[in-house]
């Protein structure tokens, strides 16, 4: 119980730290692209306007949420280091496994907070959008009440179609995987700068993980070197191509629940190994 | 630490991630074989498309950024409609398509941009020196538009959407009828298709010669249904063709039609 309260106060605490840095001043980017995108569509068809408000909202969710994952987790440590903080933290009974445990738990915090905050924000654009459809249809549309009422019934399927909460669910927990995978590197790393580096490279890797697992698992290989760097980069990578489901979540795909739970108990047993593994590095480290 | 015990824990680290990477291999694969049974993960990012889309859009693409990507090229083709350079909107709306291949709108606009917009721009390009030249442009933009929407059927079998914009294509640009008509009936069958397009079938039947007996059974199903299948057109369509083919007076409909007009 005393461990867990630890925890959750070294969350709140690093959250609270995070919250002063002024992250969160990329939410006013994020509400230009969506604002500002929603009145350049505003010359589209009301179908083109949505699907692409969607895609670019998702998309500028997906890269905000990936990049203040690896950029604020990897100046956790180095800044801790760097105030002195993580000394008066670790000299009382704080095992540093609970250390970790609540620096990712704050950026957790800060994740979630900002998934909730674009996801309102984009609901709430969305939702205006649609309003100033459905009133230009019924103003406009001269045929019958049911086929306006046909015509109303398509302008709210295609502004709220389904997958949008499974989506954002989605970008959300690949950000505290990404989040754990650069708290697993900035145990080791020397500096802030580069454990950004390396997780921003593991990024990308992971994203061929698939490519890479499905060619090492078919036996494909020219040379013996090929198929050894495809086994190291499948093994040793997380397959960050299983999270990118929104691409055709926007599109009209609907995951199944067996496949929507699957992919974030994937992500969550990626998260929870790269914390042990940031743990067992981290245990002895000198500081 | 000491350098002894460090290198052993960095390697102990090395090991374990790497186990767990081969424990859940084989759930990964599965993983992926069920994803891409339900749809996700149809695009493949290959070296056609690297040269499209170029580099940073290639590594957008690969990062699962294929959304945004086509969104951004969708807006770029729009510009170029703008300024009437169809060759380019062809080549952009190809890109787009091959990066979201699951969202209708995109086979759905390309097609009607090319097969509609395209081809009769064709007609008035004075560059084209002749009527032929013209003509064929038109064709050849026509031909364009019916690709993508069948193009747009293969990776979308399961919406009626595109048959029925490919039966709208075949019945006012390329006027075969038979086939137009034969599109909207798969339409029709597909889930959640409009009611209207059973009536689309039958009025495409009756516009072929050779179908007429089945044009008019198609006809007499419609009127048989009632309610809001029983329009004035589909009521003038089948008197007419009761009169054509000669079909006994006893056997001949008398009912009104339904209230409101409808195609």
């Amino acid at each position: 119980m005393n461990a867990l309260l630890r925890v959750l106060a070294i969350g709140r605490n690093t959250f609270t730290g995070l919250v002063r840095q002024k992250v969160f001043y990329f939410l006013l980017i994020f509400a230009l692209v969506v604002i500002g995108n929603s009145s350049f569509l505003a010359k589209f068809s009301f179908q083109e306007e949505f699907q692409m408000l969607k895609d670019t909202a998702l998309g500028a969710m997906a890269v905000f949420l990936s990049l203040l994952a690896i950029l604020t987790t990897a100046n956790l440590i180095p800044k801790d280091l760097e105030d002195r903080t993580i000394f008066t933290i670790l000299s009382k009974p704080v095992p540093r496994r609970e250390y970790l445990l609540g620096k990712l738990l704050g950026v957790a915090y800060l994740l979630a907070l900002s998934a909730l905050v674009m996801g309102i924000l984009f609901a709430a654009v969305l939702f205006l959008r649609e309003q100033a459809a459905l009133a230009e249809t019924r103003a406009t549309f001269s045929g019958t009440p049911q086929e306006l009422a046909q015509a109303l019934d398509a302008v709210r399927k295609g502004a709220f179609s389904g997958g949008m909460v499974e989506a954002m669910t989605l970008l959300f927990v690949k950000a505290v995987l990404l989040a754990s995978l650069t708290l697993l590197i900035s145990t080791f790393a020397t500096s802030g700068i580069f454990a950004i580096i390396v997780a921003t490279s593991a990024y990308f890797i992971g994203h061929l993980q698939s490519s890479a697992r499905e060619y090492w698992m078919a036996g494909i290989g020219v040379h013996w070197w090929t198929r050894i760097f495809s086994a190291f980069v499948a093994l040793m990578f997380p397959d960050l191509q299983a999270f990118n489901l929104s691409d055709d979540i926007v599109a009209g795909t609907l995951p199944s629940a067996a496949l929507l739970w699957q992919t974030l108990a994937l992500g969550g047993i990626y998260a929870s190994v790269y914390y042990l593994v940031a743990c067992l590095l981290f245990q002895n480290r000198e500081l | 630490m000491s350098g002894g015990s460090s290198v052993s824990r960095s390697l102990l680290a090395v090991l374990l991630v790497a186990a767990v990477g081969l424990l859940i291999l084989p759930w990964q694969a599965r993983l992926q074989a069920i994803a891409k049974r339900e749809g996700f993960h149809a695009v493949v990012l290959g070296v056609d498309l690297r040269e499209r889309v170029g580099q940073s859009g290639f590594l957008a693409a690969l990062s699962g950024f294929r959304a945004p990507v086509a969104a951004l090229l969708w807006i770029e083709a729009h510009g170029a409609w703008e300024k009437t350079e169809w060759g380019r909107m062809a080549s952009l709306f190809n890109t787009v398509t091959t990066l979201q291949p699951h969202t209708l709108l995109y086979w759905d606009i390309a097609a009607w941009h090319m097969a509609w917009n395209a081809s009769a721009a064709a007609l008035q390009n004075t560059k084209l020196q002749g009527e032929a030249l013209r003509e064929r442009a038109r064709r050849q933009y026509i031909r364009l538009g019916r690709d993508f929407l069948e193009r747009g059927i293969v990776n979308n079998p399961d919406s009626y959407l595109l048959h029925e914009r490919l039966g709208i294509l075949l019945r006012d640009k390329e006027e075969d009828h038979a086939a137009a008509a034969d599109e909207f009936a798969k339409a029709a069958a597909l889930p959640g298709a409009p009611s209207y397009l059973k009536r689309f079938v039958a009025y495409e039947t009756a516009k072929v010669p050779e179908r007429a007996r089945e044009a008019y059974r198609m006809f007499r199903e419609l009127y048989e249904e009632g309610g809001m299948m029983r329009t004035p057109a589909v009521l003038a369509r089948l008197r007419g063709m009761e009169s054509r083919l000669g079909i006994p007076d006893g056997e001949r409909v008398t009912a009104a039609p339904a209230s409101s007009p409808r195609p």
